[in-house]
């Protein structure tokens, strides 16, 4: 007994976790877990915990515990990158190991796209994507809660790495044959290639829900040209998502049978292939890249409009430039790789490509423009987004086609001007995007707005902070910095810049800290919306009020123009003063389940037992997994009756109802 | 609304941006604006050019941004046109359809070229070849026919250009002189080739640029370019003097750790894969690479 307790101790603590670091974050985790326990014992908060959000399939829930997470994971993924700049504005005086640099760079790469940025989109595709096509709920509600769980358990086990056995340390990209057992012993990388895998399977099938959503749960008369932008790029982004999480799925597939089985994929010896790794993983990462940045487009596209008070400029080539990018998007992945020996012509063509996607990424920029041109422009936080998003995309697009210059990128790959390129489309398009959507929707989700004095002070402490950080970083790139170093020697001429990029990255710390209080505060003083349509918006989401009752339209609009909701008011119809008493029927809505929730733990079981090869865990997990499946296969009660009466007495309580 | 929020710092950012790196562009540190090769040198003129063509862009579209955002707030007696339901211009569509369309195309047409360009090694005569591989955090290097080899630094003629064949006995690297020129991958059970060429002697610095573990940030090696009388004279120097290479010297080499300076006068044949699959500088396809006493051979795959 003893020893096994020693074995316990020495797989889920080794040396490496036993760190200050790791010792405190420990601490701060079970003292805010005890924290938590006993809040929810004490109000007596289990019931509706359970009740209300764990065991929810409504659409909208569903969002904001989506967006809980990812400012959560931004909280993280910001930490870590406070660490990693640290160690690097102090050249003499790392404060983090190498082994430890390692391991939260690699955790804040994977936790900024995986768990920040795919959540907080599916945070808005939940809050917004159904109401604006005048839906009561999406496609299939009982796989949405799915996806969620899976996600957030996914998350979960990336997450408790940290602390238990070790975490990864390979990159975001876990290039082979660095993530074999021979060069990379220990759980780390195991913890990587599951968590994907299981938060893989929840985005795979938030992209068929949404594919789905989209096509089939339109109200009647919005024809696909009369969809708001927001949501023809939700279509589009849950196609790409379709079709690029596959070759993803087989990369960590295989590289984890490369560690737990003993295949040689892409190992040094045997002859595996690790440049096939590559090609896979960037034949998932370049529409990746468009999975996180076309949904930021359609926020903005939204935002520009709404906030300028003015039809969006020129809706059919907006159309056309979204196909256009999710067709392009699958033909660019070599451009990740342009000195890994393919030659001559394969280069040049996918240098072509890649210069080929930007065309109708520009063509954007400037329609978005012009629908501010002759309009009035009220700068409210969510706006000042889009318009930083402009001049920073438009910089990052730019150095990208740099990159995209075949011999330019020779010199430029995997040094810090990489690193600059895609922080500047990142943050400056897929951050700034989501902020911006999260501040547009956010009365719609909680019944008040953001103070909007704080927001602006966040957004210019994140705005200034940004240059200040990636500015520096190109100058770094063409000073022959590379990637990754957790520390360099003085005499290139590195420090300087180093320093004042990190001084950036606290200024963006500061933001996150002031949007943190924004939204504290808020809860309590923020300004209450009462009239549903806080900003005077343009699509359907407006027409309802904040927050949408759980079955969202008693009666399901008829659609005749691209701005629905905007027309409406034009016409003077609006929903409000059209709905009378005998229009409201009985609704059958989806009921709430605990399948999802404990498929989700199902999974991590199987995947921390797989972690450390633990085959007996692994069993009773999957066991859990074949339970919930064959549980929620033959639940045939998967409905519940929303009264008529119910309905017209909330009705006329928000004042809706005419009679 | 207080009155200052009409000063917008992003107008200014651009600018300052382009004049910090203008006046400190000039400082030696920047190394990938100082190449002392053909190599460095042409791709630095392709990343001046897509530059210059990227920053009308951005010229343009900053300028259109802060007019059109002065122009159209939202404030009281302003009294630029409002045209709600302006919502498509054909004009002025096809226009920015067509402006991205000519910029890239002045970049797109000498990318091609300089692609194919580079992938070709300059004069006739069979270059020096140097075989690289990457270790656990050390670089070793032959060179075939010479039985020279040596570990963290390496000596190359002037003037003419070096055929590196890079391959790996680690995890994958990138092989980097940023004065020279570009990097290329240094994977396992791959032999890839890159040409660089230096103009002038002197030292300069290399390092990988792909992570490749806990001090993947020491692998840092240094290229002696001098004379090609004084490249010969130090081959057979090196060759007759230093002590040859054995295998279990190579062992150690594989070890997980970092070593100094290593030179050796000989080293066993198969260090380096003696027979491997790449794509070559002479074509596009794959090849078999066979070394013989005098330089290289290239057999097509087809022909095996
Ligand atoms: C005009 C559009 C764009 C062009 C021409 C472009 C071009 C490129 C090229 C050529 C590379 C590879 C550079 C190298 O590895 O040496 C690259 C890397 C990258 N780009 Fe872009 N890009 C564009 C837009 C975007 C967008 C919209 C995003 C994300 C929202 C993005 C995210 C990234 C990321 C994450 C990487 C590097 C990942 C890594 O190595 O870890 N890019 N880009
Ligand atoms: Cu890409």
């Amino acid at each position: 007994m003893p020893s096994f307790v020693l074995y316990l101790i020495h797989t889920l603590f080794p040396h490496d976790v036993r760190r200050p670091t790791e010792l405190g974050a420990d601490f701060l985790i079970i003292m805010s877990g005890v924290i938590i326990v006993y809040y929810l014992t004490k109000q007596k908060k289990w019931r509706y915990l359970w009740d209300e959000w764990l065991t929810t399939v409504d659409h909208k829930k569903i969002g904001i515990m989506y967006l809980i997470a990812a400012i959560a994971m931004l909280f993280r993924g910001g930490v870590d990158a406070l660490m990693l700049r640290t160690n690097l504005a102090l050249p003499t005086t790392p404060v983090i190991s190498a082994s430890e640099y390692n391991e939260v760079f690699t955790t804040h790469g994977t936790i900024m796209i995986f768990f920040m940025a795919m959540p907080l989109i599916f945070a808005l595709w939940n809050v917004a994507v159904p109401l604006m096509i005048g839906a009561r709920d999406v496609a299939f509600p009982r796989l949405n809660a799915m996806s969620f769980w899976l996600f957030a358990f996914g998350a979960l086990l990336l997450n408790i790495s940290f602390v238990i056995g070790g975490s990864p340390n390979a990159g975001w990209t876990a290039y082979p044959p660095y993530t074999g057992v021979a060069f990379n012993p220990g759980p780390g990388e195991n913890y990587f290639f599951l968590s994907l895998l299981i938060a893989g399977m929840g985005t795979t099938m938030t992209g068929i829900n949404f594919l789905v959503t989209t096509l089939r749960m339109r109200a009647p008369g919005m024809t696909l040209m009369k969809m708001p932008m927001f949501v023809w790029t939700t279509l589009t982004t849950a196609a790409l998502i379709l079709f690029a999480f596959p070759p993803l799925t087989v990369a960590l597939a295989m590289s984890l049978f490369d560690r737990l089985f003993g295949s040689s994929f892409f190992t040094l010896t045997h002859g595996g292939m690790p440049m096939m790794y590559v090609n896979l993983f960037w034949l998932f990462g370049h529409p990746e890249v468009y999975i996180v940045v076309l949904p930021a487009f359609g926020v903005f596209s939204e935002v520009v409009a709404t906030y300028s008070r003015k039809a969006l400029f020129g809706y059919s080539a907006m159309v056309l430039s979204v196909l256009a990018i999710m067709f392009l998007s699958y033909g660019t992945w070599v451009h990740h790789f342009f000195t890994m020996g393919a030659g001559p012509a394969v280069n040049a063509f996918f240098g072509l490509s890649t210069m080929l996607i930007a065309i109708p990424t520009g063509v954007k920029i400037f329609n978005w423009i012009f629908t501010m041109w002759g309009g009035r422009i009220q700068l409210t936080t969510a706006m000042l987004y889009q318009i930083a998003f402009i001049p920073t995309f438009v910089i990052g697009g730019a150095t990208g086609i740099l990159l995209a210059t075949v011999p330019a990128d020779y010199q430029l790959h995997n040094t810090y001007f990489l690193v600059a390129h895609f922080h500047n489309v990142l943050i400056g398009g897929v951050l700034f995007g989501l902020l911006s959507g999260t501040y547009y929707w956010w009365p719609k989700m909680f019944g008040h707005k953001l103070d909007e004095r704080q927001g602006k002070w966040a957004f210019w402490l994140y705005f200034i902070g940004f240059w200040v950080t990636f500015g520096p970083q190109y100058l770094l790139g063409l000073e022959g910095m590379t990637r990754r170093m957790y520390t360099y020697p003085l005499g290139f001429g590195w420090h300087e810049l180093n320093v004042i990029s990190t001084v950036g990255a606290f200024i963006m710390g500061a933001g996150f800290v002031v949007m943190v209080y924004n939204v504290l505060y808020s809860l309590k003083y923020g300004e209450r919306d009462l009239t549903g349509d806080p900003w005077d918006g343009r699509t359907l989401e407006w027409a309802l009020p904040s927050p949408a009752p759980e079955y969202n339209f008693a009666r399901i609009p008829v659609v005749t123009a691209r701005d629905a909701w905007w027309d409406m008011k034009q016409k003077g119809q609006t929903l409000a003063n059209s709905l009378s008493s005998h229009d409201i029927s009985t609704l059958e809505m989806p009921k709430n389940t605990p399948v999802p929730f404990l498929l989700g733990l199902s999974f991590f079981v199987v995947g921390f037992g797989m972690t450390f090869e633990w085959w007996i865990i692994v069993a009773i997990g999957a066991i859990g997994v074949v339970a919930s499946l064959l549980y929620s296969a033959f639940d045939y009660d998967e409905h519940k009756h929303i009264n008529a009466d119910v309905i017209r007495r909330t009705e006329s309580a928000l004042g809706r109802l005419q009679g | 609304m207080p009155k200052r929020r009409r000063r917008w710092p992003y107008r200014y950012i651009a600018p300052l941006v382009l004049v910090g790196l203008l006046v400190s562009g000039c400082g030696q540190q920047y190394v990938l604006l100082h190449p002392v090769g053909p190599v460095g040198k042409s791709e630095l003129h392709l990343l001046i050019l897509a530059s210059l063509a990227m920053g009308i862009v951005i010229a343009l579209v900053l300028i259109l941004l802060a007019i059109t955002v002065i122009r159209f707030r939202d404030k009281p007696g302003n009294r630029a046109p409002y045209t709600p339901n302006w919502h498509g211009n054909k004009t002025l569509e096809t226009i920015w359809w067509i402006v991205p369309v000519v910029l890239l195309t002045v970049i797109a047409i000498p990318m091609v070229n300089q692609t194919f360009a580079l992938a070709k090694v300059p004069k006739a005569k069979d270059p020096v070849v140097i075989d690289v591989t990457s270790l656990t955090w050390k670089w070793l290097f032959q060179y075939p026919g010479h039985h020279v080899a040596t570990v963290n630094y390496l000596e190359i003629p002037t003037g003419e250009p070096v055929l590196f064949e890079l391959t790996a006995d680690s995890p994958m690297n990138t092989f980097w002189i940023p004065q020279l020129g570009g990097m290329e991958y240094t994977m396992p059970n791959r032999v890839l080739p890159l040409w660089l060429e230096a103009d002038k002697p002197g030292v300069y610095w290399g390092h990988s640029g792909n992570y490749s573990g806990i001090e993947f940030e020491k692998m840092f090696f240094d290229v002696k370019a001098v004379s090609p009388a004084a490249f010969n004279r130090w081959l057979n120097q090196t060759h007759q003097t230093a002590p040859p290479m054995t295998m279990q010297d190579y062992h150690a080499l594989l070890k997980f750790n970092t070593v100094g300076y290593q030179t050796y006068g000989n080293y066993p044949t198969d260090t380096f894969p003696s027979v491997m699959s790449g794509y070559t500088l002479t074509g596009s396809g794959m090849y078999l690479i066979e070394h013989n006493q005098h330089g290289l051979k290239y057999v097509p795959m087809s022909n095996k």
